[in-house]
């Protein structure tokens, strides 16, 4: 047994993709042994316990003719397995031969398959750095690679690459290197001084142990905790240390949400807060190094911040020379799409539906400028602020609270995590111009295919379904979506009930199998399903409707089909007791309708044939259980469920 | 402290001493350093290239009236082309900020993920912005494509922001304040420069003047393009870089009809797919070209000690440098 090392040192891998290539590492197969694996931005770490040095001998079994079988046969098979004849087993009525190959040395097997490993793993983008396109691909160049097995080098070429010289790319060693400006550029390490080797030269490879220290370093000097930045500052970083700089105090009048992008997107830059809400001007930067012994990192930060705020003061005052309401009209000069106009027509579009959905006034007035803001130096600047930037114009610019509420936050939610408007005017806005895309789009065939999602469909009808249902909006799903966007938008309600909200998917593919009014009505009718899955005669109404649909289907019933059940031509017995015990009311009751119906059922099928000759018979029981099925499909189609026998 | 030049003097220096050939600035109107024939047609084909130079880039949207101390019209890039680009070549880079005075130990630098696309070029690439002190300080691109055809060398492109790099290291906040030469002020060499270019692109500009020439410059270069035979055996003769001046031409006017708010998002698209258009059609004829010459090319060298103070190797293995090969 020996403990594994490999470490693939590269140039800067961009950040966000780190987890993913790691959680694909994490999978290598090392002859049964668990990896653990770790990164920098410059190395992605595998490391093990335990790897045996071999792999194990095998025994194969090789049938060969029968006994009875001529001589030449058995002299054929022979030669082939490339043995005596004197070897051959006799078992039963034939020959066979067990053939030995013997277990390899881990170092030689690894050698050969980490190559692969490496280059296997799947970026967003890659790049080609040598050899043209025949060479190896990888996010960013390969620069190194450490692989031990115990105190070998696995030894290995990424690739032989056709130059001139034929050299090797990248071999594996036993030597990585440093912190860029900090470190050795030429360090040899055993796996057992690995870690603490690359400690001396600045390079902290516990990403857990960088992330504690952003955050430690970052909270004494003030900063207000950011998760998503702290993620990105552990992994653009081998060696993190926080310092704290400042800006002059009168850029704090600028809005606070313009100032936050400025810090944390183009500077990625901590805040810090005087009072919850309030902004300080003092800022948290994380430098890749271990001091800023003249202060040079720190003026060079402040001197960015400060051209950054300057020119955000400079496009505010600049764009308060022209209303966001005479801008409507300038909207005419800006695309929405090729094929879908300009942005005053997605405009007058958005109203038009907002009057659709009923909204009031000031709905309608937020809708008439809330693309506006895309015409002003702010927004051309922070794109990112798009929405955000009109709401607050808005409010400047003497439009009421409703108004400029609703703007602000029409572009929620930007995300599954991401709140929805908090005003009913903010929603009815923000469904608008959600729903307007979409309809759009898919009138003009530019539905989403595969991964492909340029206009970002799905994440707009996830904002739909969102607001539709946590708002509580009683819209009609059928007067919402045309008949060419529903089956998407159902596809995202399923997603949103299932995944999101947590409900079972046998119960939501049961909710949604029958026709929806509103998302309300979906979440009451999940609520009821998930309860009445507690009960103990749900799973035999389950079985039976099962069989019900099994019966309807086999006999090709169709609704037109359906008799009025006459009760004088029902059979005594369970058949009439059946009729009687539910068509006492056309509402279902589930919770009283199920225990009363359940021996009802049993007793029908148990009883009474359904399948039979007579056709009028066959016919009036089929209609019977039809509408017994009817009752329950007014709640969900109960045969969707999986009971405890099907799993 | 450096002045301006001095800290140019220095870069070029530095490149100068690791095989790059120290070219001047191309004499048309460029956006920026990499649509120069230097870059944009030498990074095509087989034969390894190292050059540096200074290239003024014109922006005419970002002119401010040489009002805004950090957005100019024109600003001055330092532009290195290392193909292909050698296995250190981020420590190459690096040695030329401490060649310019930055003491790296006392710095903050971080490569941040940005790739590079300009589609007006048909040319992509991979890489990061440097960030020097929280401040980007150069591009670096591994470039991937160029005109639409794929490098077979991979080359890298390191791209200076000179009046950025230069003010900080002077410690003044305004790059009009920068000593371009010892008692010479960055105002005094440029400021007119800024503020008259910027009342002729936003106010003085002849919109439908600089249509037509636009489309002449368009038509000049798809008439040569539609000359090129590449079976002739006087294909060398033909003037691929003179028809990659009409493209350089249209690239300009678009950005001058574009700042003057001329051009319609709309019609954008169509303007951009007319420039690329050319752009293609000049890197397919230079490839093929170049095509023609590779027989004669010096075997490739790929990766050789590139060590500080040591590696000549890919100028000097070029046998024909400099423009004179192709007049």
């Amino acid at each position: 047994m020996s403990d594994f090392l490999l470490e693939i040192g590269t140039e800067e891998i961009p950040h966000w993709m780190i987890p993913s290539a790691l959680a694909q590492l994490a999978k290598l197969d090392l002859l049964g042994a668990t990896a653990t694996v770790d990164a920098t931005p410059r190395r992605l770490v595998v490391r093990a316990t335990g790897v045996p040095d071999r792999t194990p001998d095998q025994e194969q079994i090789v049938k060969g003719p029968p006994i009875s079988a001529g001589e030449r046969a058995i002299a054929g098979f022979a030669t082939k397995q490339q043995i005596d004849v004197s070897v051959l087993e006799r078992v039963g009525d034939y020959y066979q031969v067990r053939k030995q190959t013997p277990g390899r040395p881990a170092v030689e097997v690894l050698a050969e398959r980490l190559p692969d490993a490496i280059l296997g793993i799947q970026w967003p983008k890659t790049m080609y750095w040598v050899g043209g396109k025949t060479g190896p691909r990888f996010i960013r160049p390969i620069r190194w690679i450490v692989a031990l097995l115990g105190t070998d080098v696995i030894r290995f070429n990424l690739e032989k690459i056709r130059t001139t010289s034929y050299r090797p790319l990248v071999p594996s060693s036993n030597v990585t290197r440093g912190h860029r400006q900090l470190g050795s550029s030429s360090i040899p390490v055993t796996i057992a001084n690995y870690e603490s080797e690359l400690r001396k030269n600045f390079v902290i490879l516990s990403s857990v142990e960088r992330r504690k220290k952003i955050e430690t370093e970052s909270a004494a000097l003030g900063a207000k905790p950011d998760p998503d930045l702290l993620e990105t500052l552990t992994f653009i970083t081998e060696y993190p240390t926080a310092i704290r700089g400042d800006f002059d105090p009168s850029f704090l009048a600028l809005p606070p949400e313009v100032l936050s992008t400025v810090l944390k997107h183009h500077q990625k830059t901590f805040s810090i807060e005087s009072a919850p809400g309030v902004l300080a001007p003092h800022f948290v930067a994380i430098m890749n190094t271990a001091a800023d012994p003249d202060g040079w990192v720190k003026l060079g930060s402040e001197r960015v911040i400060k051209a950054r705020f300057n020119d955000a003061r400079f496009f505010f005052d600049v764009d308060q020379h022209k209303k966001l309401s005479d801008r409507v009209e300038d909207l005419k000069k800006v695309t929405f799409h090729a094929k879908l106009g300009s942005y005053l027509e997605k405009t007058n579009r958005v109203v038009a539906i907002v009057k659709e959905l009923n909204g009031g006034p000031d709905a309608e007035r937020a809708a008439l400028l809330c693309k506006a803001d895309l015409t002003t130096e702010m927004v051309k600047e922070f794109t990112d602020l798009q929405g955000i930037v009109g709401g607050l114009y808005a409010k400047h610019q003497g439009e009421n609270e409703a108004v400029s509420k609703a703007i602000y936050e029409y572009y929620k939610p930007l995300s599954m995590e991401d709140s929805i408007p908090s005003t009913l005017d903010g929603q009815i806005v923000a469904l608008a111009d959600k729903l307007d895309t979409l309809r759009e789009c898919f009138r003009v065939g530019m539905a989403p295919t595969g991964s492909k999602d340029p206009f970002g469909l799905r994440r707009a009808a996830q904002g739909v379904v969102k607001i539709l249902a946590e708002a509580k909006l009683p819209l009609h799903v059928d007067s919402l979506f045309p008949p060419d966007l529903k089956e998407f938008m159902l596809e995202r309600v399923q997603y949103y009930f299932r995944d999101i909200r947590g409900f079972k998917y046998d119960e939501v593919n049961a909710v949604l199998k029958v026709r929806i009014p509103t998302l309300n009505v979906v979440e009451e009718r999940l609520q009821l399903v998930a309860k009445l899955r507690g009960t103990p005669d749900f799973e035999s109404i389950v079985l039976s409707d099962k069989r019900i649909n099994n019966i309807l289907r086999q006999a090709e019933f169709r609704p037109e089909d359906g008799l009025a059940v006459n009760v004088a031509l029902l059979e005594a017995g369970p058949e009439r007791e059946l009729w009687k015990g539910f068509a006492n009311d056309l509402m279902f009751r589930p919770f009283e309708d199920i225990p009363r119906l359940r021996p009802l059922i049993d007793n029908f099928f148990d009883k009474v044939m359904v399948m039979v000759d007579d056709p009028m018979l066959k016919r009036r029981r089929l209609s019977l259980l039809y509408q017994i099925r009817k009752k329950f499909l007014t709640i969900a189609d109960f045969s969707e469920i999986v009971t405890a026998g099907e799993k | 402290m450096d002045t301006f030049q001095d800290t140019v003097f220095k870069l070029k220096r530095y490149w100068a001493d690791r095989g790059a050939i120290i070219q001047e600035p191309y004499d048309i109107e460029v956006g920026a350093g990499t649509m120069c024939p230097e870059t944009f047609l030498r990074v095509l084909g087989p034969k390894p290239y190292r050059v540096a130079y200074v290239q003024p880039s014109r922006r005419p949207a970002d002119g401010r009236y040489g009002e805004n101390p950090n957005r100019l019209y024109k600003h001055q890039q330092l532009q290195v082309i290392l193909k292909p680009s050698p296995d250190d070549v981020i420590d190459q880079y690096l040695g030329s900020l401490a060649a310019i005075g930055i003491d790296l130990n006392k710095h903050d630098i971080k490569f941040e993920e940005d790739n590079w696309e300009a589609p007006t070029l048909g040319a992509w690439g991979i890489g990061w912005q440097v960030m020097l002190d929280g401040q980007e300080i150069s591009q670096f691109t591994y470039f991937q494509q160029c005109g639409g055809i794929d490098l077979d060398l991979v080359p890298a492109e390191l791209t200076y922001g000179l009046e950025r790099i230069s003010a900080f290291l002077q410690g003044v906040e305004s790059v009009y304040d920068m000593q371009w030469a010892p008692g010479v002020t960055y105002r005094e060499v440029r400021f007119a420069d800024e503020l008259q270019s910027s009342v002729y692109n936003f106010e003085m500009a002849d919109v439908d003047r600089l249509r037509r020439l636009f489309d002449e410059y368009e038509a000049e270069c798809k008439r040569l393009l539609g000359l090129y035979d590449d079976k002739s055996p006087e294909k060398r003769r033909f003037p691929v870089l003179p028809a990659y001046e009409q493209v350089l031409k249209c690239s300009n006017l678009f950005n001058l009809l574009d700042a003057r708010g001329a051009i319609s998002v709309t019609e954008r698209v169509g303007v951009i797919k007319r420039v690329r258009d050319l752009a293609v059609g000049t890197a397919k004829v230079w490839a093929d070209q170049q095509g023609a010459d590779t027989d004669q090319a010096p075997p490739v060298r790929v990766g050789e000690s590139t060590s500080v103070g040591l590696s000549t190797s890919v100028g000097d293995s070029t046998q024909e440098p400099g423009p004179g090969h192709v007049a």
